[in-house]
């Protein structure tokens, strides 16, 4: 057998820097990632496919009920959906945390000479890769149905920046979840508790001014709708306002606070 | 010596209730010990430690000459672990699987590569190395795990039952290919609920009961320490088994009432054997047949933690 060479297989550690090796090992992580949305089609297809459904439902079966003023409901619309669908995805990274760690791969990664949190920057990352794509298959949709956008080259700049970033936030939001819940049981009921009031309890499908005044206090300020506001105005060319300011922000915060948090969990954790 | 393994007085409670009470053991560079015991008796918390997965509470571990506390990239970089239960990465093929940790202890891409491909031979993988991990049978799995901890060339591997859920022929190749590395200067500990495979790989074997190690040597030294023969008596049917049980009157080291039958230590001479039967002949008890062996590991086990094996059942 092949064990005389056995000792012949040696750590090229010394070769390279410590900065080499950290964005190696990242980049073998988020490789893994990206291979595991291809590979589970039934998930992609299901992210891609369920946003989809709620465009048209929306567009054609209750849109008619929303009063939008002299905006299209589809237009006012779109930015919504988009939101929606980035936090309703993000919750991949919950269940490909808690996979992992029930699974022991986490466990695995964690007994290696590596950083083993890349597995979750990994996730992170693979979301924002699916995001862009399902992004762009609900814009082509969009645009089938009647959306009809008016922003600019650089707008449409400013409108990837932001959905990218909200990603990047709420991923690693997601990733927490992950950690905490450590089943994917768990991360289902978790999940559906964060997104549904976040994205509902929003401007994704109607405007805050027609909701009831306790609602609308906190539909009105919380970082979702500033996400959305800022990238439908940017869409469609309605002022911007502070939205976008403060959908920057907001995931700023988020993204400050969620990584050391999710570092500190990931580095708790200790098995089952 | 060389010592691969160090441990000293190494002890770890889970919420306050205690499982290592001071653990002492070495292991020397390039031989193998096996730890026994029973379930729950905290072999896998120990390996859990060892690999520097969880911290312990007190004492000290040294492997490869780190300290696992103080220095725990080192310990990682010397060692292969392959846990209880298998962690493969379902999404990816076997074959992905391997070259991912491969390239994760820093092999180069290209000796990666070749690495995965010699261990998906050497593990019987060839054919499913293409396909993920979770179309992949139990069995296929465990051995995926086990290729997974050998990717890098480890010095020194831990093995939490490497052989559980492994059909026969698997688990002789498996055998055969820990002895190999074992021959290649490998240390290796594993964990077992087999006393056959303990008996039949390693150098020493270390009994863990109620947190400590009650036991420690060859699997010779501690088949003495149980006696140097066994004496097997079965008593004939119609007889009272109890009866005879109490008329040897703890003498006997352990009495199965199913089979009728009465398991002695004996140094093995004559004498002995015949004041055995002269007992029972006294009782008016009959004897239906009687044989003397050595003793096994099993003996040992259930000498020494007064528990059978959990596994014992499912032996061929
Ligand atoms: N993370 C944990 N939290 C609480 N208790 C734990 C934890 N890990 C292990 N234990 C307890 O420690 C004891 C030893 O467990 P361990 O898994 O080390 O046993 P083992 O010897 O490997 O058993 P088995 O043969 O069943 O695998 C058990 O009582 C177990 O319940
Ligand atoms: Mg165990």
């Amino acid at each position: 057998m092949a064990l005389s060479n056995y000792h012949s297989y040696k750590s090229a550690d010394e070769h390279h820097s410590k900065l080499y090796w950290l964005v190696h090992d990242l980049s073998i992580f988020i490789g893994r990632s990206l291979k595991h949305i291809f590979k589970n089609t039934d998930q992609l297809l299901g992210l891609t496919i369920q946003p989809i459904m709620f465009m048209l439902l929306f567009r054609y079966v209750f849109g008619g009920a929303i009063n939008t003023g002299p905006i299209s409901y589809v237009n006012f619309l779109m930015a919504g959906i988009l939101v929606q669908s980035v936090a309703f995805g993000a919750l991949t990274t919950s269940l490909s945390v808690a996979t992992d760690l029930q699974r022991g791969i986490i466990e695995r990664f964690k007994s290696l000479p590596t950083i083993s949190w890349g597995v979750l920057m990994g996730h992170v990352t693979a979301d924002l890769v699916r995001n862009i794509i399902q992004a762009i298959i609900m814009i082509s949709v969009g645009l089938l149905v009647g959306f009809h956008p008016t922003a600019t080259l650089w707008q449409w700049v400013e409108i990837t920046g932001i959905v990218l970033l909200f990603t990047f936030a709420i991923s690693w939001v997601a990733a927490i979840m992950g950690l905490v819940a450590k089943t994917i049981e768990a991360v289902q009921w978790m999940g559906f508790f964060l997104v549904f009031p976040l994205t509902f309890a929003s401007a994704a499908f109607a405007p805050t001014s027609s909701m009831a005044s306790g609602l609308r206090i906190f539909a009105q300020n919380q970082p979702v709708t500033h996400v959305i506001e800022a990238i439908r105005a940017l869409m469609i060319g309605t002022p911007v306002g502070n939205h976008a300011w403060l959908a920057v922000i907001w995931c700023l915060g988020i993204i400050i606070v969620s990584i050391p948090t999710a570092g500190y969990l990931f580095r708790r954790y200790s098995g089952r | 010596m060389d010592k691969a393994i160090e441990i000293k007085n190494l002890t770890k409670s889970f919420k306050n209730v205690p499982v290592l009470k001071g653990i002492n053991l070495d292991v020397e560079r390039g031989t193998i010990l096996a730890l026994l015991g029973p379930n729950g008796a905290g072999k896998t918390t120990t390996v859990r430690i060892l690999s520097t997965l969880i911290q312990p509470d007190g004492g000290e571990v040294f492997i490869n000459g780190y300290n696992a506390v103080k220095n725990p990239n080192s310990v990682r970089a010397s060692i292969g672990l392959t846990g209880q239960y298998a962690a493969v990465d379902e999404y990816l093929s076997g074959y992905e699987n391997l070259v991912m940790l491969g390239r994760l202890y820093h092999l180069n891409y290209a000796d990666a590569k070749k690495r995965a491909t010699e261990l998906l031979e050497q593990f019987d993988l060839v054919e499913a190395g293409g396909r993920i991990a979770k179309t992949y049978s139990g069995g296929m799995r465990r051995r995926l795990d086990l290729a997974l901890s050998l990717i890098a060339t480890p010095p020194i591997l831990f093995l939490d039952e490497p052989t559980t859920g492994l059909d026969p022929r698997s688990r002789l190749a498996m055998w055969a290919i820990i002895e190999q590395l074992v021959q290649a200067k490998t240390t290796v500990l594993l964990t077992t609920q087999y006393l056959e495979e303990a008996d039949k790989l390693a150098n020493s074997i270390a009994v863990l009961h109620n947190g400590t190690i009650i036991a420690q040597g060859t699997a010779n030294e501690l088949k003495d320490k149980v006696g140097k023969e066994r004496l097997e008596i079965t008593i004939a049917e119609g007889h009272n088994f109890k009866q005879a049980v109490s008329a040897i009157n703890g003498q006997a080291i352990s009495s199965d009432e199913k089979k009728r039958l009465i398991s002695i230590a004996t140094s093995g001479a004559v004498s002995e054997i015949k004041r055995v039967i002269s007992l029972m002949e006294n009782h008016n008890i009959e004897i239906e047949a009687l044989s003397l062996h050595k003793p096994t590991l099993d003996d040992v086990f259930l000498n020494l933690t007064g528990h059978k094996t959990t596994k014992e059942s499912e032996e061929e």
